[in-house]
Parts: C-alpha cells; structure tokens; sequence
C-alpha cells in the first residue's frame, strides 16, 4: 500500500431529527496507522464510525477511503475493510466456522476453509470451531469478532470499542490481539475506545472529538510530549522531597497533592536519578508511580 | 456473484434453523394422518360426497384412488399451509434486526437491494421446497397407496369424473399456481418483516391479514365487491379452477396476474423499506 491518508473525513455533519450526533468533524488516517478515536459518550464517535462503513450517510461532507466516496465505489471500499461495530453479532444457531463462512461469502475475497481455522487459531478459537456461538462467552464472541474482520485479508480494520464489556482478562486478550494485527500484520487501524490506557499504548495517531465536533488531531507522541513523564511520588518527607526537586530538576514542576504525596513532570531519563537523590537524602520513597499522561490530556481537552 | 452468494447464505440460514422443519414434519404428520384415516374409512367418507347422486348415477370401479385422495388433501391442507410458510420466511429480516446481524450484514460489500433480494429468493425456494413436499406426499404416495384411477371432484356446476390421462397436467398446473400463491404469502411476511425487529410480528401479522382478507372475501356485503377482486387470498384457491370443465382459464389468468402484481408490489414496499431502515440501533 501507498503511504498516505488512507481515510479522509472532511467535515462531515449528521443529524437525527433535531438532535445534531456529529457537525464538521474532519480527520484522516495514514496507511499503517493504528488511529485512536477519542471521545466521551455521546461525542458522536459511533455515528461517524457508522459513516466510514456506510451504514448510514452524512447530511454534509465527504468520506473518501482508498481516495474513493462511497458514491463511486461502495463494493471496493467496503471489501477492504473489516469492523467490529460495538459488539459484533452472529448466528447464534450456528457454528463458529459456518458463522466465518457466511461473512467470508459476502465479503468480496475467496477464503478458504483452511484460512478460517487458521484465522480462528489467531484469535485462539482453535478447538471451537464446531460449537454454536450460543454457548460463546462475551469475549469469545469478541475474538469471533476480530477473525471475522480478518478473514479476508482487509487493508483498513476499524474496531469500535471493541472492549466493551469485557472482563480485565478480555480487555487484555484483545489489546495483545490487536498489537499482533499492528505488529504481524501491518494493518491500518482505526480504534475507538473508552480504554485511554491501550489507545496510549497501541496507537501512533489520535483525534478527539466531543459534542459532534472535533478538537485535536495529531500524532499521540506529540501531543502527550512522551519525553516527559508525569510521576506521583509518595515520600516520608514531602517538605525536604520538594526542595530537593526545585534544586537538583529546575525544570521539574512539582506539586505536593496530599501530606505525603506530590506529582511531578520531568523528563524520562531523569526518573532514576531523581530516586538516587532521594535515596541519598535519606528519604523513605514508598511509591514512585507513572500517571497515565493521556487520561490527563483527554480530560484537558475536553474539559477546555 | 455476490447477490447468489448471499442466497447460498440465506439458504444455510433457514436449513440450520429447527423452525424452519416444523413445516416439513407438520405436512408429512398431517398427510399421513390423513392417508391413514382414508385407508381405515375411506369409503365412509366418500360416501357423503356420493350418496346424494346414487339415485341418477351408477358408480362403478375405484373412486377412491389416490387422484381423489390427492385432492382431497390438499382442499384440507392449503389453507393451513400459509402459516407455515410464515412462520420461517417472516423471521428472515427481522430475525437478523432481532440478533443485530443486519448491521453486520450491511458493513459487507453488498447492497440492502441485493441483500433483501436473496432474502426472497431463498423465501421463494423455501416454499418451493414445502408445495413440492406436499405435491409428494399428497399425490405420489397416496398413488402408491391407494393406487391410480378417475379423478372425481364435485364442483359449484355439479359433479365432474375426469379420466386418470387427464388428471396428471391438471395437478402440474394446480401446483404451479398454488405455489404462487403461497409465494403471496412469502412475500407479504417478508415484507412486513423488513418493517419488523421481532420475529413474530410479521408471522402474525401476515396471518391476521390473511384471515381478514378471508373473510372480507367471503361475506356477501355489496361495500366489499369492489375490492374483492383485487385481494390476493381471493385467487388463493385459483389451483381448484384446473378441475372445473371446462377450464376458466380467462379467471385463472386473471388470478395468476393479480398474485404477481401483489408479489412484484410487496417486493417493491420492501425495497423501499429496507433501504431507507435505520438498522444502527
């Protein structure tokens, strides 16, 4: 694949009735992204999702996927692409393979028979093949889910919060799956998610949208700056741990936010001298903790 | 390829679901009750239909051959054969809104046209697949049982004997015509299924218009001749027309235009319906 914007949302606007779901939210992905799409409940991501799959058509704006509108070339784009729209939905009467073989059907690729235990073994259904989906956990359903967007080798995955619901172990089992389709198959990802913990693990690029409207694009190390770290510490002398900060990292800022606890942002490489000096003043560090950097920003984003 | 690979796909669909034999068991049971009932007092019965000419006319030889059984079986049966018709094709869009598969569905590089489309092909062979059933059971194997002979059948215009070479064309085209319209009713539930997101709306609901119909056919109130022509159950029993003598074929191809006309009108509704669906929520 070319590099380059693979998906092109220009400043697309949906209604329902009176209720405005989404108004000139813009944003693009490069092929070999793995593109984090942020918001809170209700911003819009889902309908703007819906739109890239054509489930539903914007009232204003221009969606090109593979410098194609939907317009001019809906079969194409959408055999490209595979999704998982919340939770994805299957016969529940059958089997996990025949399930596989009815999507792989209308998906637009031939895909064979040993390509759907192999792709099932991916997503670790291996010996479940024959079962009914009925009897299928959440997060089984979820791995169905993802082999089913694979299954016929699509350019372009788009995930819509595809941990929705999902225990810890199942959050887990899907990020590792979704890394191995960044590192194994060099997909391009589009991934909508609550979880700001895995978007600032797996993705390289993020926009955020809030109330239908879209605040910032770019690059995640960018806009998280990742050569700082935002570290609470908790210490046995906060007073003394402050001076310490200001004398020996001048361009730390720190604040002390209870009696024993303070946060500060430095740089990353000074995160182990800043123990070696504490250590050396005599300071009893019980907790050196990483603050996930993206929860802070998100909530400044749209908290701005 | 596409529109023929999403009816493979319908076609599994209906085959892996345990409803969709319910009509198959029901017609073998039913028939078989049937034939048995013939066997054990046939005569008894024919005797109703006979008795009342036994004074004009001597009957002689096996009346009751399995021509006749065959007949008489699917008088009993097509009525009640609709519902189950409808009870597996007007599951076929709402049971997949019901699941949320639709969407699934629609992310696919293939059209809502296309994919109520297959929808009704695999809705058309289903219903192929009971009247042939049906054909089977009620003609073949009361043949077998009961052997061949003179058909005698008692019509509007009195009683009718056609001769056993005369009756084979006659079930051929009854058939054909019986399946068309009970491809009306597959394609009235699977439109009304695409108005749907449970599966029993649209079965009953195909049944309650049926009944209705039914019985604005059938009362004798001069405000509804207008419309009666025109309601598709009224050219339900159009397949009984091929044992009249002689034929009304100008009635029955007034039938077959009105079934089609309903077929290719429902198909459109659908279309129209389907496409402009909201299947996100």
């Amino acid at each position: 694949m070319e590099p380059g914007p693979i998906i092109q949302v220009n400043s697309i606007s949906k209604s329902f009735g009176s209720f405005q779901a989404v108004k000139d939210v813009s944003f693009h992905v490069n092929t070999g992204d793995v593109f984090g799409f942020l918001g809170p409940n209700g911003a819009g991501k889902s309908t703007t999702i819906r739109c890239l799959l054509s489930l539903i058509k914007p009232n204003t704006g221009e969606i090109k996927l593979f410098g194609e509108t939907f317009a001019s070339n809906r079969s194409m784009i959408l055999s490209k692409i595979g999704s998982i729209i919340e939770k994805p939905d299957f016969y529940k009467y059958l089997s996990a393979e025949r399930n596989l073989e009815i999507f792989a059907r209308i998906s637009g690729a031939r895909v064979s028979k040993k390509q759907i235990h192999e792709m099932l073994d991916f997503v670790g259904l291996n010996g479940r093949e024959k079962h009914r989906v009925k009897g299928f956990s959440h997060g089984m359903k979820q791995r169905l889910g993802i082999a089913q967007t694979l299954l016929h080798q699509p350019d372009v995955i788009i995930l819509d919060e595809p941990t929705t619901g999902l225990d810890p172990q199942g959050i887990i089992e899907i990020r590792n799956l979704i890394l191995r389709l960044k590192t194994e198959q060099n997909k391009t990802i589009l991934l909508s998610s609550h979880q700001l913990s895995e978007i600032e693990l797996i993705a390289n690029r993020m926009v955020i949208i809030n109330k239908g409207k879209t605040l910032i694009e770019g690059d995640v190390s960018e806009l998280l700056n990742q050569q700082e770290v935002i570290i609470v510490l908790q210490v046995d002398q906060v007073e003394k741990t402050l001076s310490i900060i200001q004398d020996k990292f001048p361009n730390a800022s720190a604040t002390i936010i209870t009696q024993d606890q303070i946060e500060l942002t430095l740089q990353k490489n000074q995160t182990s001298e800043l123990n070696r000096e504490l250590n050396n003043a005599d300071i009893a560090v019980s907790a050196l903790e990483p603050k996930r950097k993206l929860e802070d920003f998100f909530i400044k984003i749209i908290g701005s | 390829m596409m529109f023929l690979n999403n009816t493979y796909n319908e076609f599994i669909k209906i085959a892996a679901k345990p409803r969709s034999y319910i009509g198959l068991i029901a017609l073998t049971v039913l028939i078989s009750v049937i034939i048995l009932a013939m066997k054990a007092d046939g005569s008894t019965y024919i005797s109703f239909v006979t008795a009342s000419f036994e004074q004009t006319l001597s009957f002689s030889g096996d009346i009751m051959n399995g021509n006749l059984i065959a007949f008489i079986i699917l008088q009993m049966l097509i009525v009640h054969i609709p519902l189950l018709v409808a009870l597996v094709t007007g599951d076929l869009i709402s049971g997949e809104a019901n699941m949320g598969t639709i969407r699934m569905l629609a992310s696919k590089p293939i059209s809502r046209t296309q994919i109520v489309l297959s929808k009704f092909l695999a809705g058309a062979l289903y219903t192929l697949l009971l009247t042939v059933w049906l054909g089977f059971l009620s003609l073949y194997v009361a043949r077998w049982i009961f052997g061949t002979g003179d058909l005698m059948v008692l019509t509007s215009d009195g009683l009718i004997i056609h001769p056993e070479s005369d009756v084979e064309w006659r079930y051929l085209y009854g058939f054909l015509t019986a399946y068309l319209s009970l491809l009306t009713v597959s394609t009235l539930s699977i439109c009304l299924s695409a108005f749907a997101e449970n599966s029993i709306g649209p079965i009953v609901s195909t049944m309650a218009i049926i009944i209705f119909f039914t019985i604005i056919g059938t009362m004798d109130v001069t405000v509804f001749d207008a419309i009666k022509p025109y309601l598709f159950t009224t050219h339900m029993a159009a397949w009984r027309s091929y044992f009249e003598d002689p034929v009304p074929w100008d009635a029955i191809n007034e039938s077959i235009r009105i079934l089609i006309y309903h077929n290719v009108i429902l198909i459109g509704i659908a279309l129209y319906q389907f496409n402009r669906k909201d299947i996100t929520s």
